[in-house]
């Protein structure tokens, strides 16, 4: 447990997040000689892409759980010899909650794996490098024991060498869910059918774009392979519509867990096309239909968002990775999801500009291709405006609070709802544990709402009372 | 020779330690987290809802989603997909809000 050096001067800089982004911002910032505190929820450095096995497990080949662990290996090695230097200080388990802007930056974290610790910093600028979550679509059943999330499934086996079943359906929509199928796929399971939403014609609408990213092409390539390998179908424009729970442990009483989905065709708007049901066995599903930026900490400053061709938010940044919140700003994720070797480009791209350095031609070039293809590929996975068509009214759409689409749509159509916001203060939905990441996005969809607004949560996790109270007042 | 985790990622852990799921024995290898050590084991559930009653586990995986709540050595609420399985760590199925004992 890292004791946190809230009485020294402030640093230079504090990078939060230490996936891709974060990580390069960091090194290249100390590169400079600014000196850095890098600051990431997670137990070890990587973010969520390059999550890796706990050094007890003993993984002599961690990179065949990722694509280009090369990349990660370097900038952990980078990240080693400027802590060795005192040009980094990295506290891993630190999750940011709150940023106060002052002069110099004041940042509250919640510290340790159970987030039971506290802490504060200091630092006159603030890189946000907080990467993204996964979008949820509900349908009938997905609360069911077995069913999990595409990038959950990646994490759990990634970093505990575990698999969510035997035979596991991978379903949703965007890039996220052939890399699923490869890894679950390579890792021991059966995977009966990856089911995309989308259509991956909509790729080919710019030739030009994938044409200057062959990298991307030659990723797609290598997933292919890796799925006909291992017989893996992928069933385009066609979305899980339900899943089916069976009896898991007959000595428990109400013990369920998925044993089968229905999967549906769709029509263009995403609707079901009715006839075309087909049911698969499964004991396991992972679902997820892109990644939604974690914008919270600046949005809560007023930093200025851009919508995203995929329905998201995210931060608006200059050329130099400027928010428009002075003293503060953004790289990768944050930015409009795109991978990470275009948030590795940004991180870069930002800490030179916050060492007041010029930027170097080899990440601006990088930025400019690779952004490209993340607005193409947002377009291709938007989801269509059908989906709430496999809905039922008893459906669960936020699982924290339990609320039902039903009572989702009582709240516009007779209560007067007209936003996520309204919706929440009638029913609930988006009050609970998870402060509105897993339902945010389909409620802001059932809702009405023409334009989806910055989600503004106050704290970026739960914060428990005592903590706050024992906030400094001055 | 069959497919899994670990020949995938050519682990050889350290030997598996073991922790309590509702007065079960549960082996756990080092560096786990509980929600994994519950998954090896097929375990998918280990809390039931406020509203409902009905079982949930892990959903995201990443620390985000609060699905896979447990209440552990005593303690409810607990985020088993980030906190680690520790020898002799206790673990039991919470029910609702983890508050019964408040009897409020």
């Amino acid at each position: 447990m890292p004791t946190s050096p809230s009485d020294r001067r402030p640093y230079d800089l504090a990078v939060i997040g230490a996936g891709p982004a974060g990580l390069r911002g960091a090194v290249t910032a100390a590169d400079q000689g600014l000196r850095c505190v890098l600051l990431d929820a997670g137990a070890r450095p990587g973010g969520q892409y390059y999550r890796h096995p706990a050094p007890g497990l003993h993984a002599a080949r961690p990179d065949r759980l990722h694509h280009h662990w090369s990349a990660f290996t370097e900038l952990a090695d980078r990240l080693a010899e400027h802590r060795a230097a005192g040009l980094i200080d990295y506290l891993p388990h630190h999750h940011v909650h709150l940023l106060e802007r002052r002069e110099p930056w004041r940042l509250h974290a919640a510290t340790g794996a159970d987030g039971a610790g506290r802490a504060t910093l200091t630092a006159d600028a603030v890189l946000l490098a907080t990467g993204a979550y996964e979008r949820q679509l509900p349908f009938p059943g997905w609360t069911l024991p077995g069913v999990v999330t595409a990038g959950g499934a990646q994490a759990m086996l990634k970093a505990g060498l575990v698999l969510p079943g035997r035979r596991v359906v991978v379903a949703g929509s965007g890039p996220l869910l052939l890399a699923a199928a490869a890894s679950l796929s390579a890792a021991g399971a059966e995977v009966p059918a990856i089911v995309e939403a989308g259509n991956y014609l909509g790729y080919a609408r710019r030739p030009e774009v994938l044409a200057a990213n062959p990298g991307k092409l030659v990723e797609a390539v290598t997933h292919g392979a890796a799925l006909a390998r291992h017989l893996v179908r992928l069933r385009r424009s066609s979305a899980v519509i339900e899943a089916h729970g069976a009896t898991d442990d007959p000595a428990v009483a109400g013990s369920v867990r998925v044993a089968a989905v229905t999967v549906a065709r769709l029509d263009r708007d995403w609707r079901p096309v009715p006839g075309t049901e087909r049911r698969i066995a499964c004991d396991a599903v992972a679902i997820g239909h892109g990644l939604v930026p974690q914008l919270e900490l600046a949005t809560e400053l007023g930093a200025e968002v851009r919508e995203v061709p995929d329905g998201t938010l995210a931060l608006r940044v200059d050329h130099r990775q400027r928010t428009t919140v002075p003293g503060l700003w953004a790289a990768g994720e944050t930015c409009g999801v795109g991978g990470a070797e275009l948030a590795a480009a940004e991180g870069e791209l930002a800490a030179l500009a916050i060492a007041d350095r010029p930027p170097t031609a080899g990440a601006l070039s990088a930025r400019r291709r690779l952004r490209g293809f993340a607005e193409l590929m947002a377009a291709a996975h938007r989801p269509g405006p059908g989906w709430p068509g496999w809905l039922r009214p008893e459906t669960e759409v936020c699982r924290c609070e339990e609320v039902t689409a039903g009572q989702i749509e009582e709240a516009v159509g007779e209560l007067g709802a007209t936003d996520a916001r309204s919706v929440k203060l009638l029913t609930r939905a988006g009050m609970g544990w998870c402060q509105g990441r897993m339902c945010g996005p389909a409620v802001a969809c059932l809702s009405g709402a023409a334009e989806p607004v910055a989600d503004r949560r106050p704290f970026s996790c739960p914060v428990r009372l005592g903590d706050l109270a024992a906030l400094p007042e001055d | 020779m069959r497919r899994t985790p670990a020949r995938l990622a050519a682990a050889e852990p350290e030997p598996a330690h073991t922790i309590e799921f509702d007065g079960r024995p549960i082996p756990a290898l080092p560096g786990q987290t509980i929600a994994a050590a519950l998954w090896a084991q097929g375990i998918m559930a280990w809390r039931r809802t406020r509203g409902t009653g009905r079982p949930r586990g892990a959903f995201c995986g990443i620390g985000a989603c609060f699905d896979c709540l447990a209440t552990v050595d005593g303690r409810p609420n607990q985020r088993t997909c980030l906190l680690p399985a520790e020898p002799g760590t206790t673990v039991t199925t919470q029910e609702g809000n983890g508050h019964a004992d408040l009897a409020v």
